[in-house]
């Protein structure tokens, strides 16, 4: 789906940041434009997971350089719940529970105020929950998770298809995905990778933080990122992690 | 903690102003004498007086409770005016004669006096300082036999029942500040609800202490009959000092054969600043007495407010077949400190109760559930669930738990469960990352926690105690 007419959705120029006095992210540049699924690959530590949460917004990290735009607005500029209201989705690498809360007013809540910030109505439960049940069939999910507590008690793939479910729901834009397949086994793997791809178009576009070829066997990337170092230090094509997959890190960090 | 999570619990207490009344007081300090004074002001039948005065002397000997998980410097009880009262003009006739200073005041305080426009026929008891101010739906009430009034005029009016019920449940001599209250109480709601009567409306009082440097020592006694029940809320504030008020009531229950009391608090009395300075020492002895058979007390409380709360509303179940119950959200922050919790403490045969508390402790506050289910050796098929969940916003706060179970019968059947959950960064994050704003999520997250308690309020009271909550958490997380 690439095509260098379609509009930028990401642009990051020489990004720097910090968490807790460490500089993790030294001088990160990416371009994602609509309809495009990309793939940020690396070891431990390289900084892949660091980057996501910053383009997030998470309140531990702290951008010390460097711009990002997202739909040409300034994405430092805004709050996390800004970011998230203007489309940009994270799902999470350790989701976290929320006891009391039920997954199905969790999801209502956010839902309901996207739909005000696009100026659209809300809906209301009974709605809500014909749309929902629609939404869950993408991650294969059974309806009694929906009045459960959000992720309370869940085994670490249903909290990950209960990400994507969230994902499914709010139609983000861009779709950052921080190891969504690390704790996967291989059914779940592919009832993810099902749900994500179900959820592409040509105008949103999807980010995935991963350390194995395995997940990109089911979402397909059109580039390849190697992480190193805070910097991303390789690009290229699917058969890029391919390549990664037969010959380790090694050869590229010796290179970079 | 980030600053959009602790802007969020630290939201200003809304109900600090003083109200400039004129207000005649005793001289601070107590004795004999000042008790005297006291019953004379009140035009006391002896007994009463005999009353106060035995509890005195049972206080001097007794020692202040330092086992509760609460640290404050002693109090100096020499210190505190036992007796204020807004100075009266003359006998009320009717609601319209209130002092209008006091009736905004309420009005403020979203309490209105005017009976017509009292929400949805709720009768209210009216308690300024020591005294009642008024009470409202009287008449109505008297119509089917309630006697609804305040403390003093039952003395008056009905010192037959008063004399019954005084100290049948929480004796004078029952603990420290019992006794205090028993020697030095002012005023109170006084309710009694004849035989088969179903109050038709909600009864309520509400508390307000305004002067600076005066305790407030009220005391509720409900009577229910065979077969009647009553639905009673008691809503409480008081203004912003530096000093720390001390507030000990004593709240007496009775419910006979088939009767039934359901009693509600929303407690917002002033937590003191977020330095810990100021505030109100809630210091009360609150317990029912289910003496009939098949009789039934329920406690439903929502604590945010005071520095330091001690309270320990409990059910004695003596009749067979009795049920008490208590559902209780305990909110903690800044330096505010709690220990509450409750007794059921089983005597009849096949005697149920139910003990669901929730509590949450956000900034440096401490925040402790107390509990004890007693199973007497009589109490053959007694049976008792609890639930006790702990929620700590931010990491700087506390959470204690302390039960306790005593059983002396082999047929019982006692079950306790217990969680702990942490509200932090992280959570707040998530719900950021999903477009909901700090107010919005942290409101969800307490209303969820606190659901199983909030559908045992009015609702009315539910409506508020949602908004108090996610007020006075506002700024807390983040």
């Amino acid at each position: 789906m690439i095509s260098k007419d379609s509009r930028i959705m990401l642009e990051v120029k020489n990004l720097h940041a910090e968490v807790g006095g460490i500089d993790i992210l030294k001088g990160v540049d990416l371009t994602v434009r609509a309809g495009e699924v990309h793939a940020i690959m690396g070891i431990n530590g390289s900084g892949k997971s660091t980057f996501s949460k910053v383009l997030a917004g998470h309140p531990d990290y702290h951008v010390t350089g460097g711009t990002a735009t997202f739909e040409g607005k300034d994405l430092f500029a805004l709050e996390p719940e800004e970011r998230a209201r203007a489309g940009l989705f994270l799902a999470f690498q350790y989701p976290v529970e929320i006891p009391g809360v039920s997954n199905s007013a969790l999801l209502r809540l956010a839902y309901n105020t996207l739909q005000t910030e696009r100026g659209l109505e809300e809906l209301d439960p009974l709605e809500f929950e014909d749309l929902v049940h629609e939404k869950i069939k993408v991650v294969e999910m059974d309806p009694s998770f929906l009045g459960r507590s959000v992720n309370e008690g869940f085994s670490g793939g249903e909290k990950k298809r209960n990400e994507i479910l969230q994902m499914a729901v709010l139609e983000p834009k861009l779709a950052i995905l921080d190891e969504t397949d690390s704790g996967l086994d291989i059914d779940a793997l592919r009832i993810v990778a099902n749900g994500v791809n179900s959820l592409l178009t040509p105008d949103n576009a999807v980010v995935m933080v991963t350390h194995y070829q395995r997940l990109l066997n089911y979402i397909v990337p059109d580039y390849v990122h190697v992480m190193d170092g805070g910097r991303i230090v390789r690009t290229g094509g699917k058969e890029l992690a391919l390549e990664l997959e037969a010959r380790g890190y090694d050869w590229l960090r010796a290179a970079a | 903690m980030s600053t959009a999570l602790h802007n969020l619990v630290n939201q200003p207490y809304k109900h600090g102003f003083v109200t400039n009344i004129e207000t005649e007081s005793v001289p601070k300090g107590l004795s004999e004498d000042v008790i005297r004074m006291i019953s004379g002001k009140k035009n006391e039948p002896e007994w009463l007086l005999d009353f106060r005065l035995q509890a005195y002397r049972h206080w001097l000997t007794m020692n202040e409770p330092d086992w509760a998980n609460v640290d404050y410097p002693r109090i100096d009880f020499q210190d505190i005016i036992y007796f204020a009262q807004p100075k009266p003009k003359k006998q009320l006739a009717s609601m319209d004669e209130v002092d209008p200073e006091l009736r905004r005041t309420f009005e403020k305080l979203g309490v209105p006096l005017h009976e017509q426009k009292i929400m949805a026929g709720v009768a209210v008891d009216v308690i300024f300082d020591s005294v009642s101010v008024t009470t409202t739906y009287k008449a109505k009430l008297a119509e089917v036999g309630i006697i609804f009034c305040s403390f003093s005029e039952a003395v008056r009016e009905h010192p037959e029942l008063v004399k019954q019920y005084l100290g049948s449940v929480v004796p004078s001599g029952d603990n420290f500040y019992a006794a205090l209250n028993s020697a030095v109480f002012t005023d109170g709601s006084f309710c009694f609800i004849p035989k088969g009567v179903k109050c038709p409306m909600d009864l309520s009082t509400y508390f307000r202490i305004n002067t600076e440097g005066s305790g407030q020592f009220e005391r509720t006694l409900i009577v229910a009959e065979e077969g009647s029940s009553v639905c009673y809320l008691e809503g409480c504030t008081a203004p912003q000092f530096d000093t720390n008020q001390l507030h000990a009531a004593v709240v007496e229950l009775v419910a006979l054969d088939n009767a039934d009391i359901k009693y509600s608090t929303v407690q917002n009395w002033y937590a003191g600043d977020e330095n810990g300075k100021g505030g109100i020492y809630n210091f009360v002895t609150k317990r029912g007495l289910c003496k009939g058979v098949n009789s039934k007390i329920s406690w439903t409380q929502v604590e945010t407010g005071s520095a330091i709360t001690w309270k320990y509303p409990s059910c004695v179940l003596l009749g067979d077949n009795s049920t008490g119950e208590f559902y209780s959200v305990a909110l903690t922050n800044h330096l505010q400190q709690a220990d509450t919790g409750t007794k059921m403490i089983h005597v009849g045969k096949n005697t149920r109760s139910k003990i669901i508390s929730k509590g949450i402790s956000a900034g440096r506050s401490s925040n402790s559930y107390r509990g004890m289910v007693k199973v007497g050796s009589r109490a053959t098929g007694a049976r008792n669930y609890s639930q006790c969940d702990s929620m700590l916003i931010g990491d700087r706060c506390e959470a204690s738990t302390f039960p306790t179970i005593d059983v002396q019968n082999t047929t019982a059947t006692i079950e306790h469960e217990a969680s702990t959950s942490k509200i932090g960064e992280d959570q707040m994050f998530f719900f950021a990352q999903r477009g909901i704003g700090s107010e919005e999520a942290i409101s969800m997250i307490i209303n969820g926690f606190c659901k199983d308690v909030f559908v045992h309020l009015p609702m009315e009271f539910a409506v508020e105690a949602t908004k108090l909550l996610g007020l006075k958490l506002e700024g807390s997380v983040g």
